[in-house]
């Protein structure tokens, strides 16, 4: 079971409509490969973050699917075009079975 | 000329050319603003006592590449930012035989925004230099009942430090060098110019003659501590500042004083002073 696993959002709070906006996700997660090895070379498990999806009003923006050697942290960054206000809704999978979920509302005028 | 003299020639060549394009990869003419409001000063005036030595003093973020300048700029780039995070959860965890945190009495951590810019300093009550580590480790034993304190060197300090840091961000560094200090300071000194190792470097042969130029591919800071802890990109985590006298000293082939160790405490308070009128910087971005 991962520790310290926080995810984190920046996206813009207003838009003007047809405007692409740049969104930044950072989630803190150790990202154990599964090929390392202990100090008693018992094989430490892996323990990563399988599946990254972003949608927008139910649509689907991003669907990231993440294999072992990701760096810890995994960091995206991507843009979206927004033609009306609405939620960004952020999901991360867990190897563990663990579901990470965080929002951001957008304003478009 | 022989061919094989030619041949090193025309290597000497491609290497100062990717020498000189190095040096326009770091921006030393930039400007410093964290999340568009904490505004730092990178360059200033040096502090009176670098008379004859110094003129200007630099923070280590004008030696580096633009990525690594950009990712300082904004706490969500900021890796050591998710560090000094775990650092304010452990500022609110209780730990210890009396069941206090650190917030039990520092119930406003604002309150320790002058903390970093001011230490090292002298303790009275137990009569020596305290670095921030130090401090840290007498609140663990001496109030909060902790049978051992915190490692200097350990995760769960470097984040507390981090932290702390990170509270004083932008706060000018006014470390004192005068008083009952002044013993310690002076020896910092004597070490700072004291040629260590094989290579017989002092830290001013580096750090203070050759600031700017290139030690092999390293383009050499003035050394200033004012952004520890540091996330340095080469290790993916934070390091501390005796880590990092650790590594520089290793590095002239020397034996090296242990983390925390007086030797390093003074070379600290020597060294922080040499930062005095740079921000606080900590936890900062470097290669």
């Amino acid at each position: 079971m991962a520790e310290n696993v926080t995810p984190r959002v920046r996206a813009p709070r207003e838009a003007s409509a047809g405007e692409v906006v740049s969104v930044r996700t950072l989630i803190s997660h150790p990202m154990e490969s599964g090929m390392r090895r202990d100090g008693d070379g018992n094989t430490i498990p892996r323990s990563i973050i399988n599946r990254f999806v972003c949608t927008f009003n139910g649509e689907t923006v991003v669907d990231v699917t993440m294999e072992p050697s990701i760096a810890t942290n995994p960091y995206f960054q991507f843009e979206a075009k927004v033609m009306e206000s609405g939620t960004f809704n952020f999901t991360w999978y867990d190897d563990d079975g663990s579901v990470y979920e965080d929002s951001s509302d957008i304003t478009v005028s | 000329m022989t061919h094989k003299t030619k041949l090193a020639t025309a290597a000497l060549a491609a290497l100062s050319l990717s020498v000189s394009s190095l040096a326009l990869w770091a921006d030393e003419d930039a400007d410093l603003v964290v999340n568009g409001e904490i505004e730092m000063v990178v360059r200033t005036d040096a502090p009176a006592h670098l008379d004859g030595a110094l003129s200007t003093i630099y923070s280590g973020w004008v030696f580096r590449s633009d990525e690594t300048q950009a990712m300082q700029m904004d706490d969500f780039d900021n890796p050591a930012m998710l560090f000094a995070e775990q650092g304010q959860e452990l500022f609110n965890t209780a730990m210890g035989a009396n069941g206090e945190s650190c917030a039990s009495c520092h119930s406003n951590p604002e309150d320790l925004n002058r903390v970093r810019a001011t230490y090292p300093q002298w303790d009275e009550e137990h009569g020596t230099v305290q670095t921030v580590e130090m401090q840290v480790q007498e609140c663990q034993t001496e109030s909060m009942g902790m049978a051992e304190a915190w490692g200097i060197n350990s995760q769960e300090m470097l984040n507390m430090t981090a932290y702390i840091a990170s509270i004083g961000r932008g706060q000018v560094i006014d470390v004192a060098i005068d008083g009952p200090a002044q013993d310690t300071w002076e020896a910092g000194r004597e070490i700072y110019y004291t040629r260590f190792g094989q290579l017989e470097l002092s830290c001013a042969s580096c750090h203070e003659q050759n600031y700017g130029n290139y030690i092999r591919a390293d383009h050499l800071s003035q050394g200033q501590i004012n952004g520890f802890p540091t996330y340095r990109l080469k290790n993916a985590r934070l390091n501390g500042t005796h880590n990092r006298f650790r590594g520089c000293i290793r590095d002239t082939r020397a034996e090296t004083f242990a983390i925390g160790s007086d030797e390093f405490v003074a070379l600290e308070l020597y060294v922080a002073s040499r930062g005095n009128g740079l921000t606080v910087e900590g936890p900062s971005v470097r290669n």
